[in-house]
């Protein structure tokens, strides 16, 4: 082990779980192991380590290599000791005469097909063959190099990340068994046989294969066979540090491999227990960003939009912030400034920029991106069962015998979760997928869903009440549970509610376009097959019935008995790595830390007290009232924490109208973002890289993000924040992210026992944290509902005001895909672009036939609220009537076309459905043109010598 | 077109309708109630204070949850 490595021990096959133990003797010393673990393991767990090449502890025993050879009292020949399971009473000898001559012999035929280049090869001291040689005490290889072999076998470089060099194989399949068992994509596998064998991704190369670039191959292969092109260029790290992913809300935990600052490779980590060692192409690979060349690395600040930015030191963006913030209070009041925090930033950077806004700013106008993701979760969730979270931990998958995904493509937006998921249905479990589209866990390798309800959008809470209209109608509630765990009163009223005809799946199919005998059987199936999981995603919470759908969802658990137990629940698959923290951090304008209401005097007080001003009982501004407010000149100066609102968030013309009507608006991130176009002071962020502190996933794990290299920017994020606080003289003061987790604890309830100790100590913990839960607490309302008895909602289904027509036929939907992540401004700074560069609209053969529109063909895409042009691609993914697009790409602007409506609760933007014509064009929209134009003119940087600098020309 | 022209009110107004259309399930009595503690829960004083100084609605909910909504305050200076 190389020093400043964080130890992960091997037991070469995975440790069973079970209470049955089996003893055993192993090289003369008892020893114990649970049932149904290997030998190797076993002898692992000593500290005597087999000799093995195909086995690894995150695969299923394979038994091929003959290395792992060991001999047992009674038993004839030298088993495999990864094939062979303990028994009571076994007698094992794992290093004799007889073993070490069979042993040499296997790894002189290995190597006698290996390139004896170890000093030159870039797995050179991380190499499991070069290990293995070591242990046998090779010392001589009689075949020579004359004979056949595979020396001069092509390499494939195809991947931009990992290079396959099949002259290293040995032919071990962990890679191809890690594609199937972790990953389950099933892209890899042997061709030929015998000598003849060689792995393959399909009949094409690596990048233009199936293969999803998760790493898993990599992770699993002995050798240099698979390895990361950054290890090649660099070398091997020499030090470790364990912190957690930065892009989607599974939260990966990884490896940081650095030399001295800098990053080698990102290992996801096993222990981890929201991944367990598997990872995706984003946070395995695509990290290069946070040192890209486009960091801004010094604040800027000018006086107009239109002027040139200026460099400046922290003392003076600061002080410059503070003056402005302080003159517009003054002339336009208290409210005429607001701040939205990041769902990208860490809990306690979180925290600071809403206590800035509460306790420094003196209102509640502060805000967060889950406006525009999950707020539609937290309202229907804190409804019905009284907490603002999902219910179970990601493992809770592997004991479901149904699973339900709404409005949610795992595979794209969840990688790691959805691995877990697909593990579970190759297993048995059955799926339901309820989606407009076919997405891929609809029909892919070895997962096929019972059934695809593909509905129209718009019309989940249709769905949603037919399915529940069958499980009333057809007698499948569980009385029992719902008699002792809900309100008997609310229930019956929403029984009776679904129970009425209208509900029905044959009257609701007019606007799902269901067949009612697919509703029926989901519904049955849901019901009566064992623990139901429900899993969504943005296509439940982005639409004007948002948290109607939210509630709906959590009905029909509820009915079924499906809440409260491993197995089971309701899971939001939340899209941002600390969308759930930051949220659980008070970023709502109504509510503090912990979900309490800013109108609660017990908790206001609480607040109060700590952190000694009188803090406002009234709610502030949501994003979409703060740009409304904005353009009615009521609202002038915007902090904004990481977010990028003029490219994320819907209706863009409105959008930027609202902030370049403000008077000061400050952006602190990574890059020159479509916000900072409109802003006045940019302070620079730090990458995830360079932060102390926490992430919250969608499981409500509380993971660490440990610091690997200093800011670059020459200051934290929330030392930023202290100085902004202390400029407009509200006294902060913090030593370390810890000391703001204490805060943190002190003052929320759920948080009362999370401390940066027991983190370190555990790994992690899931909130609620406190004296009733010190570990923290995997599966929520167990025993009762966190609000005492849950509660029933009735969700009238009523039709979204965005209406198709003869302007606008179709229906627009937008997303993510796999390798780029919601705006993009990580994902397009690093190789990702090699799978999506630019962002398509996926039409439909039928609708695209209508229009003379093939593959390839730049279109016009237009609604009622603007117009943009891209390219199309023709797809049976989508449903006639259903076009479908990413926003990952700024020139593309597919927020210039969505619209302002939102959902009736929360004003969650209606992403998901936009009335909109296609046609071919040949020329890029008004818009398009514009906003090319105001990339160089409102991003343009001031030379010390005056001279202008055209950003965009220089690239 | 977009958004920029909106105005305000209509479309506070808009979204009170909606969260009508939610409650209207409910009992008018209780739904009125619940749609004026929505709008006292989520709504700042100055927009419950525009859409109050608008039109009176004629959706009977919206009539009955009027009186219930919190009035607005006058703008504060900074403290």
């Amino acid at each position: 082990m190389r020093a400043g490595f964080i130890a992960e021990v091997d037991h070469g096959t995975p440790i069973r779980a079970g209470d049955e133990q089996v003893t055993l003797t192993i090289d003369g010393v008892e020893t114990t192991a649970p049932a149904g673990t290997s030998v190797m393991a076993a002898a692992m767990m000593l500290g005597a380590r087999i000799p093995r090449l195909c086995a690894t502890e995150t695969l299923e025993p394979f038994g091929s290599c003959r290395l792992c050879l060991v001999e047992i009292e009674g038993r004839k020949g030298t088993p495999a000791s990864c094939t062979t399971p303990v028994e009571a009473g076994m007698v094992v000898r794992t290093q004799t005469e007889r073993l070490a001559k069979l042993r040499r012999g296997v790894m002189e035929l290995y190597i006698s097909d290996h390139p004896l280049d170890c000093l030159t090869c870039a797995a050179n001291g991380d190499c499991e063959l070069q290990d293995m040689a070591g242990a046998v005490g090779l010392r001589d290889v009689r075949y020579g190099s004359s004979g056949a072999n595979h020396l001069a076998d092509a390499k494939d470089l195809s991947n931009p990340y990992f290079a396959y060099d099949p002259a290293k194989c040995i032919v071990c399949y962990r890679c191809v068994r890690a594609c199937e068992d972790i990953q389950g994509t099933f892209a890899l596998t042997v061709a030929g046989r015998g000598f003849d064998s060689r792995i393959a991704a399909g009949a094409t190369d690596f990048l233009n294969s199936e293969c999803v670039s998760c790493g898993a191959c990599v992770q699993a292969c002995p050798t240099a066979t698979l390895i990361e092109k950054s290890v090649i260029r660099q070398g091997q790290p020499t030090r470790s540090v364990v912190t957690t992913c930065a892009y989607c809300g599974v939260g990966c935990s990884f490896k940081a491999e650095m030399q001295g600052d800098r990053v080698v490779r990102m290992a996801p980590y096993r222990h981890g227990a929201a991944n367990e060692g598997h990872s995706c192409v984003k946070g395995r690979f695509a990290w290069g960003y946070a040192t890209h060349e486009d960091r801004i690395r010094t604040p800027l600040v000018r006086e107009k939009i239109t002027d040139p930015w200026r460099e400046a030191t922290w003392d003076e963006a600061i002080a410059r912030v503070a003056a402005d913030f302080s003159r517009i209070q003054a002339q336009y009041g208290r409210d005429s400034i607001g701040a939205i925090t990041s769902s990208r930033c860490t809990n306690e950077e979180v925290f600071l920029i809403q206590k800035l806004v509460r306790a420094a700013f003196g209102n509640n106008n502060v805000d967060t991106c889950a406006r525009v993701c999950h707020s539609p979760t937290g309202y229907g969730l804190k409804t019905t069962f009284g907490t603002s979270a999902g219910t179970q931990d990601f493992k809770s998958v592997d004991k479901a015998d149904v699973v339900v995904v709404i409005g949610a493509n795992p595979t794209d937006g969840h990688p790691v979760f959805a691995s877990r998921l697909k593990k579970r249905l190759r297993a048995g479990a059955k799926l339901i997928v309820i989606d407009p589209r076919r997405i891929d866990l609809v029909k892919s390798p070895h997962v096929r869903a019972a059934h695809h309800l593909q509905l129209r959008p718009g019309t989940n809470v249709a769905a949603l009440n037919a399915l529940a209209h069958v499980i009333v109608t057809e007698g499948l509630v569980n009385e029992a549970y719902v008699r002792e765990r809900c309100d008997t009163a609310e229930f019956e009223s929403w029984a009776r509610f679904v129970a009425l005809e209208r509900n029905s799946p044959e009257q609701s199919e007019q606007f799902t376009g269901l067949r009612a005998a697919d509703v029926r059987a989901a519904a049955r199936l849901y019901a009566t097959g064992g623990a139901g999981a429900i899993y969504y995603g943005l296509g439940v919470t982005e639409h004007s019935q948002g948290s109607t759908t939210v509630m709906a969802i959590a009905n029909l658990a509820m009915a079924t008995g499906n809440i409260g137990r491993e197995g089971v629940g309701v899971n939001p698959l939340r899209g941002q790595n600390n969308v759930q923290g930051s949220c659980d951090m008070g970023s709502f304008p109504h509510e503090f830390s912990g979900y309490r209401h800013v109108s609660d005097d017990a908790a206001r007080d609480m607040f109060e007290k700590m952190w000694g001003v009188t803090l406002d009982d009234e709610p502030g501004l949501r994003i979409p009232n703060m740009l409304d407010e904005a353009v009615e000149n009521r609202f002038k100066g915007l902090f904004v924490q990481g977010e990028d609102i003029a490219q994320s968030d819907p209706d863009t013309q409105h959008v930027t109208a609202g902030l370049a009507a403000m008077e000061c608006v400050v952006v602190l991130d990574l890059f020159l973002n479509e916000t900072a176009k409109y802003a006045h002071v940019f302070l620079p962020g730090s990458s995830f890289l360079e932060k102390d502190g926490t992430f919250t996933n969608a499981e409500r794990r509380i993971n660490r993000v440990r610091q690997v290299m200093a800011p670059l920017a020459g200051k934290a994020e929330w030392q930023a924040t202290i100085d902004l606080a202390r400029a407009l003289g509200y006294e902060m003061n913090y030593a370390h992210p810890s000391e703001i987790m204490d805060e943190i604890a002190a003052l929320t309830p759920t948080f009362a026992g999370v401390s940066y100790d027991k983190l370190d100590a555990l790994g992690s913990v899931q909130w609620p944290c406190n004296a009733a839960a010190p570990e923290g607490t995997p599966t929520m309302h167990v025993e009762r509902f966190v609000r005492g008895k849950g509660q029933f909602m009735i969700t009238e289904y009523t039709p979204t005001e965005e209406r198709t027509g003869p302007r606008f036929p179709l229906i627009l939907t937008t997303g993510r895909i796999l390798s780029q992540y919601n705006v993009g401004a990580q994902t397009r700074r690093t190789a990702n672009g090699a799978w999506h560069d630019e962002d398509v609209l996926e039409i439909h053969p039928f609708d695209a036939e209508e229009r003379g529109v093939r593959t390839g063909d730049l279109v016009a895409l237009a609604s009622r609220s603007g117009e943009i042009s891209l390219r199309a691609v023709i797809s049976e993914r989508m449903q006639p009537g259903v076009v479908y697009t990413t926003f990952h790409h700024p020139a593309t602007g597919a927020n210039v076309v969505t619209t302002d409506y939102s959902d009736w609760a929360t004003n969650c933007p209606e992403y998901k459905v936009t009335a909109v014509q296609v046609r071919r064009t040949n020329q890029y929209s008004d818009w398009q043109e514009r906003n090319r134009e105001e990339d160089v003119s409102l991003r343009r940087m001031a030379r010390e010598e005056g001279a202008w600098n055209d950003m965009a020309a220089a690239k | 077109m977009s958004g920029v022209a909106q105005n305000n009110r209509a479309k506070l107004a808009r979204m009170a309708h909606q969260i009508a259309d939610f409650f209207r399930a409910y009992p008018q009595d209780e739904a009125s109630r619940a749609i004026a503690d929505h709008i006292n829960h989520f709504w700042t004083p100055r927009m419950r204070a525009d859409f109050l100084a608008g039109p009176a609605p004629d959706d009977p909910l919206l009539k009955g949850a009027a009186p219930l909504i919190k009035p607005g305050r006058a703008d504060r200076a900074p403290a």
